[in-house]
Formats: C-alpha cells, sequence, structure tokens
C-alpha cells in the first residue's frame, strides 16, 4: 500500500496517466501484495517443503538428505504407527456420531423451547469456550479413584464398582474423548439451531395441514433440508477429532498417549517422534499421512453426503 | 428468561406435558454440561483440606489459591502474553482477511480466480503438516521462544479471507460507487463505507480467532522454550505437571485460563452465539 501511495503523490507520473480501470487494478494487487508474501512464505513453501522433508533423514543433528520413501517403508512397517492409526480412527468413529446425535437431539428439542431458551442454550454452549488443555486436567481430575475422583464417588454410592478409567488400556480411550465431545457439543447445537431456524416455517405449517406426524415431518422435512449443515458438521467435526491432540497430552501427561500407546492418536505421535526423539524426517512422513487422512476423509464424506 | 413471556399468547393447550419433560430433560443435560466448571471453580475456592469433600458449594470459601498462585506471577506473565498474542492476531485478521476477502469480493482483474482458489486450497492443509517447516524456518530466523514465533502462522486465515468474502459479496456496489464518484481513493472506500457494513461478520472472525488464540496449545508447545514466554495453555500445562496431585492448585490455573472467555460470553453471549451461526452458515 506504500507504493500505491507513492505513486499516487507522484505528479504527473504514471498513476496520473492511468485508466480507472488500471488503477483500479493496481489497487487490487496493492491490497494482494502483502497477503500474498504471507500465503506463499508461510502456507505453500512450508507445504512444499513438509512433502520434501518426509524424504529426508533430517535430525535435529544431521542436516536433511535425501532417503527416498525410506521413512514411509519405516511407517508403515512400524506397529506403533498402526495402533496409533487404529486410535486415531477411534476418536473419529465414536467422536463424530455420538456428537452430533447429541447436539442433534438436543438443537431439535431446544428449537422449539421458549421458555428459558437462551439460559438453556448458553449452559450448552459454554464448554465450547473453554481451553482444551486446562479441560482435560478438570476431567483427570473426576477420573481419579475414590475419595478424590467426583466419578468414581458417584459411582461408589450407587454401589457401582471402582472404574480404572485412564489407568486401562480399554477405558482411557472412550475417558479421553468425553472430554473432547463435551466441549465440542456446544459449537454444533449453535449451526444444528441455525440450520433448523433457516427450513421456512411454510413447510412444516403445509405438513401439518396434510396430517403428517411429528416422526414424518422429522424424518422427510427436517432432515432433508438440514443437509447442508449435516454435511458441515460431519466435515468439521471429523477433522477436530482426526486432529485431537492437546486432551490427550494433557490428560496423561506421565505417558502422553498412554497407557500402552492406547490413547495415542497420530498428532502425538508427529509431536513425540519430532520433539522427543528429534527425528523431523520421519515425522514430517508422519504429517503427510496426516494430510492424505484428512483429504480421503472429506472428500468420501462430502461425496457421500452429496449423492444422498 | 423475558422469553418467559413468549407463552403469552399461546393457547394452554400448547403446553402439553410432553414439552415439560422435554424442558425438564433439556435442563438437566444442561446442568450436567456446566457441572465441569462449576466443580472446578467450587474447588479452586477449597483449602487442601478441603478438597477431598465434593460438595459443589465450599463450606468455608478462601481465594488463597488465588492469592497464592497469582502471587508468584507466572501465571500474571502467561496471562499477559497470552492475551498480547490473542489480541494481536486477532487485529491481523480482522484487517488483512477483510482486506483481502474485500479485493476479491469487489474487484475485477486478472488472476483474481486464482488467488481465490489458491488462498481457499490452504484450507486443506493441517496445520500438522506445517509445524515442521514453520519450526525450521522459526529457528533459522531466531524467532524461536518470541512473540513472534508464536503468533508469524495466525496472521492471516483462509477461513476469516473466506468469511469476509463472502459477507462483502452482499455490500452493494452502488455504495462504493457513489464513494468513488464522491473521490475517496480505494483503501478510504474499504476502511470507512465497507467495513461497517460488515461489522457482524467482523465480530464473528473476532470472536473466532481471539477464542482460537487464546486455547492454542500445540503451536506455542513446540516454539516456546522458557517459562517467560509460555502462553496460559502451555503454562498451565506444565504448573500442572509440576503439582502432582495439588488438585486445587490445578483447578486454579484451570479456573484463571478458562474464566475470561467465560466472562466475555456473559456480557457479549448475543453476539458470540450470532458469530457462530453466521460462521457456522457462511464458512
Amino acid at each position: 500500500m506504500a507504493t500505491i501511495a507513492q505513486r499516487e503523490a507522484a505528479p504527473g507520473g504514471l498513476w496520473s496517466r492511468m485508466s480507472l480501470g488500471q488503477k483500479q487494478v493496481m489497487w487490487a494487487w496493492g491490497f494482494l501484495a502483502v497477503p500474498l508474501i504471507f500465503y506463499a512464505v508461510i502456507r505453500f513453501w512450508p507445504t512444499f517443503q513438509a512433502f520434501y522433508l518426509s524424504v529426508t533423514d533430517w535430525t535435529i543433528t544431521r542436516p536433511a538428505s535425501f532417503v527416498g520413501l525410506e521413512n514411509y517403508k519405516r511407517l508403515l512397517a512400524d506397529p506403533l504407527f498402526w495402533q496409533v492409526f487404529r486410535n486415531t480412527f477411534m476418536y473419529l468413529i465414536l467422536g463424530t456420531p455420538i456428537s452430533l446425535g447429541i447436539s442433534f437431539v438436543v438443537a431439535y428439542y431446544l428449537d422449539r423451547v421458549r421458555f428459558m431458551h437462551a439460559f438453556i442454550r448458553a449452559l450448552y454452549f459454554l464448554p465450547f469456550l473453554t481451553t482444551a488443555a486446562a479441560m482435560a486436567w478438570v476431567w483427570r481430575w473426576f477420573y481419579q479413584p475414590v475419595p478424590i475422583g467426583v466419578i468414581n464417588d458417584f459411582l461408589a454410592s450407587f454401589g457401582i464398582p471402582q472404574q480404572p478409567f485412564l489407568r486401562s488400556t480399554t477405558q482411557a480411550l472412550p475417558a479421553v474423548l468425553a472430554p473432547a465431545v463435551w466441549a465440542g457439543l456446544g459449537f454444533q447445537i449453535i449451526i444444528f439451531l441455525a440450520g433448523l431456524r433457516a427450513i421456512p416455517v411454510t413447510y412444516y405449517e403445509a405438513a401439518r395441514i396434510d396430517g403428517l406426524s411429528e416422526g414424518a415431518i422429522l424424518r422427510k422435512i427436517t432432515l432433508p433440508l438440514l443437509k447442508p449443515t449435516l454435511v458441515f458438521l460431519v466435515v468439521f467435526s471429523s477433522i477436530g477429532f482426526l486432529r485431537i491432540f492437546d486432551q490427550v497430552y494433557n490428560i496423561n501427561s506421565n505417558d502422553p498417549g498412554g497407557p500402552l500407546n492406547s490413547t495415542k492418536p497420530l498428532v502425538l505421535m508427529i509431536y513425540q517422534t519430532a520433539f522427543s526423539s528429534y527425528e523431523m524426517g520421519y515425522a514430517a512422513a508422519q504429517t503427510v499421512v496426516l494430510f492424505m487422512i484428512l483429504l480421503v476423509i472429506s472428500l468420501v464424506q462430502l461425496r457421500i453426503m452429496r449423492d444422498r | 428468561m423475558s422469553k418467559a413471556a413468549s407463552f403469552e399468547g399461546l393457547p394452554m393447550s400448547r403446553i402439553r406435558p410432553g414439552r415439560i419433560l422435554a424442558w425438564t430433560l433439556l435442563f438437566i443435560g444442561g446442568v450436567i454440561m456446566v457441572t465441569p466448571l462449576l466443580f472446578m471453580l467450587s474447588t479452586s475456592l477449597k483449602d487442601a483440606s478441603q478438597v477431598y469433600d465434593l460438595r459443589v458449594i465450599p463450606e468455608t470459601p478462601t481465594l488463597d489459591n488465588y492469592i497464592e498462585i497469582l502471587g508468584d506471577g507466572r501465571f500474571t506473565r502467561w496471562f499477559v502474553n497470552s492475551m498480547i498474542i490473542a489480541v494481536i492476531v486477532t487485529l491481523s485478521n480482522v484487517f488483512f482477511d477483510s482486506l483481502v476477502g474485500y479485493t476479491l469480493a469487489k474487484f475485477r482483474f486478472r488472476g483474481r480466480y486464482i488467488v481465490f482458489v489458491a488462498i481457499l486450497s490452504t484450507l486443506m492443509i493441517p496445520t500438522e503438516m506445517l509445524v515442521l517447516p514453520w519450526y525450521l524456518m522459526a529457528s533459522q530466523f531466531g524467532w524461536l521462544d518470541s512473540y513472534w514465533g508464536i503468533m508469524f502462522p495466525g496472521m492471516m486465515t483462509a477461513f476469516g479471507t473466506f468469511l469476509m468474502k463472502q459477507f462483502f459479496e452482499g455490500v452493494p456496489d452502488d455504495f462504493l460507487e457513489a464513494a468513488r464518484i464522491d473521490g475517496l481513493n480505494e483503501f478510504t472506500i474499504w476502511w470507512k463505507i465497507a467495513m461497517p457494513l460488515v461489522t457482524p461478520a467482523l465480530s464473528a472472525l473476532a470472536i473466532f480467532t481471539f477464542l482460537g488464540n487464546w486455547t492454542a496449545f500445540f503451536w506455542p508447545l513446540i516454539v516456546t522454550t522458557s517459562a517467560e514466554l509460555y502462553t496460559l495453555p502451555v503454562g498451565l500445562s506444565s504448573f500442572a505437571v509440576e503439582q502432582s496431585i495439588q488438585w486445587e492448585k490445578i483447578m486454579t490455573g484451570a479456573s484463571i485460563a478458562t474464566l475470561p472467555t467465560l466472562i466475555i460470553f456473559l456480557f457479549l453471549q448475543r453476539y458470540i452465539v450470532r458469530g457462530v451461526m453466521l460462521a457456522g452458515l457462511k464458512g
């Protein structure tokens, strides 16, 4: 923008001889100049670099040299990777349907509620504004054994035996997932509410005149018309669950991703490979795999939702 | 609350038992949703001897934990770090994302579509993939362990640009033409005429950017090494590890990290909810 100001200031210069259309073009590129440099240097260049690094043996101490697909071969042969791959998909497969199911039911009924509507909505929305790293500690505390752990204490008052939660290889993953689902519900409910509001009231009125039951209205009108909202939320929350990190890292900081790697997602593996083992090249290959997974999942979901 | 009044004018037959049941269940669900927050706050107001008493209302509430934690200076430092970073990144996004969004929506020039697609395509690239090159870049330029190092990756976002472009497209060209005839330059037209017309979108963008940066953990964890430069989430994480089982201290730290956004929400609820809806529908 500075350059444009100068040109404008120069009397009788190039600028004054330009047509209005040419000036517009100059303004446009002037506005875009700084952002384009930003996107080139901070987004595009690092993207190519990530692909490049993934085929090198770069570590903190050793400069990068080309090793071909060695990192990818090593990754595919690494049992930890397959464990992590399974965990990552468990977060997705459990997290997305559960959170969307709950948030749709809440939004569907909340949409009809007038009494204290804003207050109830606020109760559901508040967790969305919390810091995941902080909430992981709150949930970690909840999961402790009695006498300190709130959930076990609650269970004990009904005579239900103690649950190990974070100490168990089978319960830990759902226990880590719970705060992530909890924190995301508010956002999804708000988006569903917006989607529900956007459906014209006349459709419902017409359906009621035709004598359709509430269930039929839900199936034939509400859900089909809510499809764009649903597509957005499925893609958005799937990506969120595939990239889960903050909760996992904080809820078990003695052994992040534990016990026995049973909660470790791909992003945590990337973090540990890069910043605990300092195998940057290997970590870069893992980030490329994450990119491919996100790409495939988004494309497949968009495709499925579009066809339906 | 005041919405209760809207029951008036409805025939009483509309208030069926089913509705009352639905309302009650929704309300209970809502209370369950805020339970973790209530427990967090309540425990932060207890001293070490009361922590094992799991009642939500502390018997003898005390601010000692807050006094101790804030008194040691680290949390105040992390709070200030987080605030500075979140505010600067938010201002940068509000400025640049809307400038680019406006240019792409309202100027006609060759290459416009390519620029738009190029920026949009960066949405497909997960941050995690860029983190290693950013780390390399930051270490080469000496940005590790600095505010700029934490901030630079997020100074502009494709999401914000796309959001703003959508909204600027709804601004009538006549307004801008009229300003041009009045002899205003293009920058002034954008800043003085177009920007005020999209304030709902700007507030949505500002809310999302601020929240995202306030709660950000992954990149700040990587790029900072000295405790003075930690953001609140990273600082809290290291603090909690060091406190091990002093839950009242950890809950106090978690409250300090969480309360600002909750308090802002109480004041700006209407704008925040509208902002989330706007961003979700148009974004």
